[in-house]
């Protein structure tokens, strides 16, 4: 979060990130290095296994059709379930990743985990959001990284809700490894935590939909902001600039 | 007072020497032991002081006990029997009354510390226990009575273990599991409904000839038979990779024995041993006889909605709605896209207002915006 050091007309977060600024018509346009390659990295990845997770995850709940012949000809549930472990696996080891960067990356690369609710600013920002989306702003405020609305959405569903998915992933994957497998060992305690492993299965299966909201929303309102806000969304989260555009203080 | 071995009591019973070592070695085969643990089984039997089983009924319906004298093979049950029943089971002993009840304090004063308590049924807590009344007494009291000097507690079945049927929602009479009843000995959960007779002798002769519990899971199982899921044994389970499903109870795929997954198995959520120990001498198994799994040995399997489906109700899982997880995210997916498409037009026309109205100058109504 950084709204504070926009204020003024100085150009954001001078401090910690490199800036650029061109003439472009008549009109400055600042343009600031926010999402470094790491981040970027496993944006994609993340997206893309959630994807496949999604889908693999709704067709072991609701398989296809039957298959006519021998059971030896066919693999296809084993298939599913193999592509589905595989994304989970490396949407784990991602989100690992991505925690471990946290602490190597800028100051962006930390606003995923952290949710500021002691800092006024924050909920100022969070508020002039809610009202720019309910249409009762004509315009929004500047963020360099994640819009504090952006920011609360992300931490409860990106950050708590995959770990829940992996906790539960894992719990029900250890049902196969067996007690004694590392995934016993790690998350086996799930299971009868949370009422057993049916139940795990149903809440795994909620939790996708959660996801799919998320997903939904986030993608929606990504393209809506990169048009209408005050500053370049997708080009951020694909090569790491962020361009404002207009040199307005606040 | 010199303590009988069990051999003992056996011979006493009319059991050969012959019919005890055959026993020792079926028993061995059972646990999952070598057949060099034959002989440890029968030393252990011969040396041993006899450890009573006693054996209360709360709220149930026998089940357990119906299962258990059905054990496989003849001997293992008159075996088994020969160590417990002697002592107290109202359903099983020779004695009633108060003559019944004089039993069990006498073991109870005689083995103290020293026997082992096996629970079928639970205690129901509601209007001060009145709900399931022993000798005049609500059961919950016997309960707590006899486990204050038990050395163990099995707890029989999914009644016991977990509630079962008299626990299910809204459990009128709050039947409550033992382990929530008692809280200072150790227990050994033997859950179904009702547990495979094997697999309830296996237990018991494991605790009796090694004189200490078997190796217990997170859940209070024993390892040796509740390791392993319906699903992770069951001999249809290349159908369900190859992705060959029952899809309806009188078609095709049920004729020829596919996976039941679609119609509802719970196999793949269950701790048990079916699908190995099998039922009856080994004959069969809900899924070998064409029906999914039900999941019996589960905690609340009663509550978790339709056996017939596999996804299950939410209002079982305390979100209060009739609906399966699909359905409340295909709904909730339709509201948020309906949603974000209104928001998208109204964005759009905005747009095109403020355009309207701004012309060049674009920021002068909004430049006081704080
Ligand atoms: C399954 C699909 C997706 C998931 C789960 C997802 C998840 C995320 C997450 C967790 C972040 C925060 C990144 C961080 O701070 O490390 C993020 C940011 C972002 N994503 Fe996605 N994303 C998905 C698809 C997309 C797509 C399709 C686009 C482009 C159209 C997109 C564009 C962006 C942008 C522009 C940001 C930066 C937002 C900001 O600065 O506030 N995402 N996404
Ligand atoms: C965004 C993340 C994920 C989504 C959306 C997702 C979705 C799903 C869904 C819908 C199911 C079917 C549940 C049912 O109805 O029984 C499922 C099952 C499962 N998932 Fe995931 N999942 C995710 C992450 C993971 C991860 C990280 C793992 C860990 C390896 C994992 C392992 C499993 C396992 C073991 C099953 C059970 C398969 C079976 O019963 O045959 N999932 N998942
Ligand atoms: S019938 Fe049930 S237990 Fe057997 S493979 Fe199919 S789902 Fe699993
Ligand atoms: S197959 Fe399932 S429902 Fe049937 S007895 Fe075994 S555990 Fe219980």
């Amino acid at each position: 979060m950084s709204d504070t050091s926009l204020s003024g007309a100085a150009p954001p977060a001078a401090s910690a990130t490199p800036v650029a600024q061109a003439i472009k018509g008549g009109r400055k346009l600042t343009t600031v290095y926010v999402y470094e390659a790491p981040v970027r990295l496993w944006h994609w990845v993340n997206a893309l296994s959630i994807v496949v997770l999604c889908i693999t995850g709704y067709f072991i709940g609701s398989p296809f059709p039957t298959l006519s012949g021998e059971a030896s000809a066919h693999y296809l549930m084993g298939t599913i379930r193999f592509v589905h472990f595989a994304a989970g696996y490396i949407l784990a080891v991602g989100f690992l990743g991505r925690i471990i960067w946290a602490f190597f990356g800028n100051k962006y690369s930390r606003e995923l985990f952290t949710f500021p609710f002691w800092r006024k600013s924050f909920w100022r920002g969070f508020f002039v959001e809610i009202k720019w989306y309910a249409f009762l702003k004509p315009r929004p405020l500047k963020f360099v990284g994640h819009n504090p609305l952006a920011q609360v959405f992300m931490f409860f569903v990106m950050v708590l809700g995959l770990a829940f998915m992996i906790v539960t992933g894992f719990a029900l994957y250890s049902e196969g490894t067996g007690p004694g497998s590392w995934q016993d060992k790690l998350f086996g305690w799930v299971l009868p935590l949370l009422g057993g492993s049916m139940q795990v299965h149903t809440l795994h299966h909620l939790g996708m939909w959660v996801i799919i909201l998320f997903v939904i929303i986030h993608v929606y309102s990504v393209i809506r902001e990169d048009i209408m806000s005050r500053q370049t969304m997708v080009s951020a989260i694909t090569n790491g600039h962020r361009t404002f555009r207009d040199d307005d203080p606040e | 007072m010199a303590l009988e071995t069990f051999y003992e009591v056996m011979r006493r019973q009319g059991i050969t020497r012959r019919s005890f070592l055959k026993y020792c070695s079926l028993t061995a085969a059972a646990l999952g032991l070598g057949p060099e643990f034959a002989p440890q089984i029968a030393e252990a039997m011969e040396t041993k002081p006899r450890t009573p089983v006693l054996w209360l009924h709360g709220l149930e319906c026998t089940c357990c006990s119906e299962s258990f004298i059905r054990s496989a093979h003849p001997l293992a049950k008159d075996v088994v029997l020969s160590m417990i029943s002697l002592d107290y089971d109202d359903t099983l002993m020779a004695s009633a009354g108060h003559q019944a009840e004089a039993i069990l304090d006498e073991v109870m004063e005689k083995y103290k510390g020293n026997y082992i308590l096996a629970v079928e049924g639970n205690p129901p807590l509601n209007e001060d226990g009145m709900y399931c009344i022993i000798g005049g007494k609500p059961f919950v009291d016997q309960l707590k009575k006899v486990a204050k000097d038990a050395k163990a507690i099995i707890s029989w079945g999914s009644c016991a273990s977990y509630g079962c049927v008299q626990a299910a929602r809204p459990n009128p009479t709050r039947a409550t599991p033992v382990h929530e009843v008692i809280f200072d000995k150790p227990i050994i959960k033997v859950p179904g409904c009702p547990p495979i007779a094997e697999v309830m002798t296996g237990v018991i002769t494991y605790m009796l000839t090694f004189d200490r519990l078997p190796d217990l899971d997170r859940q209070g199982r024993p390892k040796m038979f509740y390791s392993q899921r319906i699903h992770d044994k069951c001999y249809r389970r290349p159908h369900f990779d190859a992705g060959q499903y029952v899809e309806s109870f009188d078609d095709e795929g049920a004729r020829k024995g596919y996976c039941l997954y679609k119609v509802g198995c719970k196999g793949p959520t269950t701790y048990n041993a079916c699908s190995t120990v099998r039922w009856n001498d080994g004959v069969s198994f809900p899924i070998q006889a064409g029906h999914g799994c039900i999941g019996c040995s589960e905690d609340g399997f009663w509550d978790k909605g339709s056996w017939y489906a596999r996804l299950a109700d939410l209002k079982g899982s305390g979100f209060g709605v009739e609906a399966n997880a699909d359905q409340v995210g295909l709904i909730a997916a339709g509201a948020v896209g309906a949603g974000v498409a209104v928001h998208a037009a109204v964005s759009a026309l905005k747009r095109a207002q403020h355009k309207n109205t701004d012309n060049g100058a674009d920021n002068s109504a909004t430049g006081g915006e704080k």
